[in-house]
């Protein structure tokens, strides 16, 4: 009789044990996703100045300060994985076009608040990689998780589904075309 | 192999050596108990007192190491290259960015130290700042983020204390038989025979034990660097840029005179001797593996 007691008190134990982990790595992956916000946040932060910094130097570039200032307002407000990726594949395309309009103004070029603002955006653009990158390992870390033996067997059960993984979105992947 | 597989088979194998360093410290510990005629009661005065020495060493052995090698703290403003390579890093792998530390030394080299993520410390000498691109400079960065990672810093302290433990069992042990006399058993169970040959292996156990100790020790090191080179890899996707950078850090010679003995192994690569000297009998002490071997790995994954 204690025997079958005790049998059963370690499957349940087991059960709350492996329970736990997949409800720790689904956290990790909310928090990774939230990171990335963090970084994107910076970003989109470092852009009103970027812009004001520039319109100093090239008040007639309009059209391309409006584009800019478009792109970050639909980042601020996309919701979910997918719409945010498009946003930020838009936002950058429009800093693209920027620093493009730019390279035309030698003054605003040699200006130190325009190159530290440049070197914060590439350090930013480091940290929005690295933020994703970590996202992955956690997704899959909790992927790996809902597929292996044993706690598949509960995964389905109890409506646990995989995560997306951030993936470059097509324009993002196309070749840059640098032109001096 | 590959990335992964290096990192699942170091984990593994690293708990066997422990599992078998806490059993043998064990045996030490009650050879030399029944030796005494006083089975339980040496063993714990003698672990008492490692407890205590440890709790200290657990706590402050990262600000005694810094101040032993005369580093310096910089902020983001110092250095923002270095800075920011060590914050991103610490995103990419989900860790709080630790305190950055330069050594004023101009030989290339780098270690971690803290009980934990949250109390790390990572610091680099300013060679190893003149030295390296930026690959290889994330490549040692990332190095040393993986020690804290699979908190190597934390247990590196803990078998250290365990060794401690060790020797001062075979000091105490060694001074009972000098001053102390033997008491007849008080186990009930014991006669004067069984007491003698445990006596005889108390003595060879109290020769031998300190050396075993260490030897286990710098084994540990050594898997733990072959982990972290691996997982260091997998944080920054690129094993070339470890493997170029474990070059370079070759190739320099000269010895750090200002760290110690302890402190050594601390390092992404040994400070005392600029390569390895001779046989067998020598790597078995270095406190870290081959840089061939190490670097051959990198290249492989």
């Amino acid at each position: 009789m204690i025997v079958w007691i005790i049998i059963i008190a370690a499957v349940v134990f087991l059960g709350f044990v492996l329970y736990n982990s997949v409800i720790a790595a689904k956290m990790r992956v909310g928090e990774a996703f939230s990171q990335i916000d963090v970084q994107l946040k910076r970003r989109t932060d470092l852009i009103p100045n970027l812009v004001e910094t520039v319109k100093g130097y090239a008040k007639h570039e309009k059209e391309v300060f409006e584009e800019v200032t478009k792109a970050r307002a639909a980042l601020v407000s996309a919701k979910g994985v997918e719409e945010k990726a498009k946003a930020n594949s838009e936002l950058g395309n429009t800093l693209k076009s920027l620093f493009a309009v730019a390279e035309a103004y030698p003054n605003l070029r040699a200006s130190e608040n325009f190159s530290a603002l440049q070197e914060e955006l590439s350090d930013t653009e480091n940290k929005i990689a690295y933020a994703r990158q970590f996202y992955n390992s956690t997704v899959m870390d909790y992927n790996t998780k809902l597929a292996t033996f044993p706690t598949v067997i509960f995964a389905q059960m109890l409506n646990f589904h995989p995560a997306e993984f951030f993936a470059a979105t097509d324009a993002e992947k196309k070749e840059v075309n640098v032109k001096f | 192999m590959n990335i992964y597989s290096a990192i699942s088979a170091n984990k593994w194998k690293t708990w066997l050596i422990i599992v078998l360093f806490v059993v043998f410290l064990t045996t030490v510990g009650f050879v030399f108990g029944k030796a005494e005629g006083n089975t339980w009661g040496f063993t714990t005065i003698a672990l008492t007192i490692a407890a205590f020495s440890s709790i200290g060493s657990f706590y402050f052995s990262d600000q005694l190491v810094l101040a032993s090698v005369g580093a310096k703290e910089i902020q983001e403003k110092d250095n923002p290259t270095l800075f920011h390579t060590v914050e991103n890093l610490c995103i990419g792998d989900g860790l709080p960015t630790p305190k950055i530390y330069v050594m004023d030394t101009d030989a290339p080299n780098a270690f971690a130290t803290g009980r934990d993520p949250k109390h790390a410390v990572v610091c680099v000498t300013q060679g190893l700042l003149t030295r390296l691109n930026k690959a290889e400079l994330e490549g040692v960065i990332a190095h040393e983020l993986s020690h804290v990672k699979n908190f190597d810093t934390r247990l590196m302290a803990v078998v250290a204390v365990l060794v401690g433990a060790v020797v001062i069992m075979a000091n105490l042990f060694q001074y009972q038989m000098f001053w102390g006399g033997f008491r007849r058993s008080r186990d009930d169970n014991d006669n004067g025979n069984i007491q003698l040959i445990f006596l005889a292996i108390g003595i060879i156990f109290a020769i031998l034990s300190p050396i075993v100790a260490t030897l286990i020790q710098l084994a540990l090191s050594r898997k733990r660097e072959y982990l972290a080179d691996a997982s260091g890899a997998y944080l920054t996707r690129y094993p070339e840029g470890l493997a170029s950078a474990l070059e370079k850090i070759e190739k320099y010679k000269e010895p750090m005179p200002q760290v110690s003995n302890s402190t050594a192994q601390l390092f992404i690569e040994n400070p005392l001797t600029g390569k390895n000297a001779g046989g067998w009998l020598a790597n078995l002490f270095d406190t870290h593996p081959p840089i061939e071997d190490r670097i051959r790995i990198l290249r492989s994954m």
